[in-house]
């Protein structure tokens, strides 16, 4: 076998283990068992990945704090988790005297299930797809909505006044921010002409010598991953924006009363919404599978997906290890007074983009329109506010 | 600008994250029950009774005059005197305590018994492992239990114990000197008294010596 054979080989590993497994069936269910077999590695993948990552948030926060973190529970502690497992399996399921029983139930398996959903058009790898929809972005975002539903469903049947606020402060948060989600994204879909994810990394996954045709490297292809970046925190519920669960002020947000296993599947349920949204940024600016530089394409293209999705959750980490909550009214002026302009901006922009066509100046103009725009909405924004040391009225 | 002030705290925070990594000193976490700090020298815990000697019973400097019992503010001193006597460490014959018992889930570690001891007999221990299974007998510390030789005090406590030691010292001395004028005088009066007999009563009795110093405090301040 020669070099690009074995390469080809370890890319589509799981693709030609998945036909081996299938063909010991009849033909007629081959196509049905492919796609059980897709949803199985799916769900066990990701909730493996969330496994390990609760270790390394846990120990990466405990080193930006200069502590050792977990470090008992087996090797370096890597296996906190089943320990964690073990102990919300074991807790006693508490349901309050009052609460609505049936909804309660069913809040968290919505929330984990409409979440599992929009693994199902993310491009893991070349050809690991579990379904090609044409309209592959529109399914996740209807998905990713669906979750704010059950956030409520959650928050209203506990009957519990944090419950509620939680569950009031998520929604009007995720709705918020679901705008600039969409809007950030959609500037993609009209430079790939494609809803379809795939088509989407197909189009970035061309070459400038060694250089990737990423989306991020273009103006508006930044300014939109970052506002998507923003957007993709504040709709997890991550710090800074982790409001709904503000474990200081209202316990913990719409999941107060859930305990146990329903507890576990909430917190499953935002680590997995973390690597969903975290594999759209990477599939709709980062290239997706395709490999950073032309000459890396060697490396399996699965590894290169995950290496970004991972990449991502530690800049989550890193910014809950770094910034405080906001406040509510900080939370809001910043969705619709800088987020939202900016995202139609940065639609105008990309427009602008696709008609200069190819060449240098759409390049300098977009940049300048762009930077532009940051500095000057920034200045605003900030002009009428005092920062510096400050002073309290009682305490000094 | 604006998002310049996120980009500093989180320098600051990747700076921690690989310094972590490189520099030990910057990792504060004492894994206890692996690693341990010694305690600092004026670390006090519970009670413990001195003895002096290879003999706890026999070494035992408490003479069950119940001060402590008495002074102790939650109560958690318990003392039975004991009937007959055994000699101090100067020799006198001194009631000891039959039982002494310490119930050191009521203790709340105030020193008092230490301070009020005019027998340097009680002091605090470092000793801070004492959980236990047994709520009621483990926590419950007889004599025995207590009792701890005075190279121990000198172990954990070396300064205040080589003052008491000094003190103690001291304080023999002073007590055999006592003595040692007190036998004198005697042997004097009884030749005084012989002499008078003999003679016509003018030698002058002899001045007694004045009476050894007061034993300083033994609070240890």
């Amino acid at each position: 076998m020669s070099a690009t054979s074995v390469s080809t080989t370890a890319d589509q590993i799981f693709i030609l283990l998945r036909d081996w497994l299938v063909h010991f069936l009849p033909a007629g269910l081959r196509p049905a068992a492919g796609v059980v077999l897709g949803v199985i590695a799916i769900v066990c993948v990701f909730p493996g990945l969330f496994a390990l990552t609760t270790v390394f948030e846990r120990k990466g926060l405990g080193r930006m704090q200069n502590r050792l973190g977990p470090n008992r529970v087996g090797p370096f502690g890597f296996f906190q988790p089943i320990a964690d497992g073990i102990k919300a399996l074991t807790k006693e399921d508490v349901v309050p005297f009052r609460a609505d029983a049936l909804v309660h139930f069913l809040a968290p398996l919505v929330l984990l299930v409409t979440v599992f959903m929009g693994f199902a058009v993310l491009p893991v790898g070349r050809n690991m797809q579990l379904a090609d929809m044409d309209s592959g972005l529109l399914f996740f975002f209807a998905m990713g909505a669906a979750t704010e539903l059950s956030v409520f469903m959650a928050g209203w049947s506990s009957r519990n006044k944090y419950s509620m606020l939680g569950a009031m402060r998520a929604v009007a948060q995720m709705i918020s921010y679901e705008v600039t989600l969409l809007l950030s994204s959609v500037t993609v879909v009209m430079i790939a002409g494609s809803l379809s994810l795939e088509k989407i990394v197909d189009a970035q996954n061309q070459y400038t010598g060694i250089f990737p045709h990423w989306y991020i490297f273009t103006p508006w292809g930044l300014a939109g991953f970052l506002m998507f970046a923003i957007a993709a925190t504040a709709e997890t519920n991550r710090s800074p924006f982790d409001l709904p669960e503000g474990e200081s002020e209202i316990v913990a947000g719409y999941h107060t009363e859930y305990s146990g296993f329903k507890f576990a599947i909430f917190f499953v349920a935002e680590y997995l919404a973390m690597f969903a949204l975290s594999g759209l940024g990477a599939t709709l600016f980062l290239g997706g599978w395709s490999a950073p530089l032309s000459f890396l394409n060697v490396v399996p293209s699965w590894l290169w997906f995950f290496a970004k999705v991972m990449g991502a959750i530690f800049v989550f980490i890193w910014m809950r290890g770094t910034l405080p909550r906001l406040r509510q009214d900080q939370l809001m002026n910043f969705a619709w007074k800088f987020a939202l302009p900016f995202t139609l901006l940065n639609l105008l922009v990309t427009a602008l983009w696709r008609f200069m066509g190819a060449g240098w100046p759409r390049w300098v103009v977009c940049s300048a329109i762009l930077a532009g725009a940051y500095v000057l909405m920034g200045r605003l924004g900030m002009h009428s506010k005092k920062f510096g040391p400050r002073s309290y009225r009682y305490a000094d | 600008m604006l998002g310049e002030g996120i980009i500093k705290g989180m320098l600051e925070t990747a700076k921690n994250f690989a310094g972590s990594f490189v520099s030990e000193e910057r990792l504060t976490t004492v894994e206890y029950p692996d690693q341990r700090i010694p305690t600092a020298e004026n670390a006090r815990v519970f009670p413990f009774l001195v003895y002096d000697g290879p003999d706890w019973q026999a070494g035992m400097r408490c003479v069950a005059c119940q001060i402590c019992e008495k002074e102790c503010p939650p109560k958690c001193i318990y003392i039975e005197k004991s009937k007959d006597k055994k000699p101090d460490f100067v020799g006198k014959p001194q009631i000891y305590p039959a039982r002494f018992d310490i119930d050191i889930s009521v203790c709340m570690s105030c020193q008092i018994c230490v301070e009020v001891c005019p027998f340097e007999a009680i002091k605090m221990d470092t000793e801070f492992e004492l959980a236990t299974d047994d709520r009621f007998g483990g926590l419950l510390l007889d004599r025995h239990e207590l009792a701890k030789s005075n190279e121990y005090y000198h172990s954990i406590h070396p300064t205040e114990a080589g003052e008491v030691d000094a003190r103690l010292a001291e304080e023999k001395r002073a007590a055999e000197a006592k003595a040692k004028a007190a036998a004198a005088a005697a042997a004097q009066k009884a030749a005084a008294d012989a002499a008078a007999k003999v003679a016509a009563p003018k030698a002058e009795p002899a001045t007694p010596k004045p009476p050894a110093p007061k034993p300083p405090d033994a609070g240890g301040e």
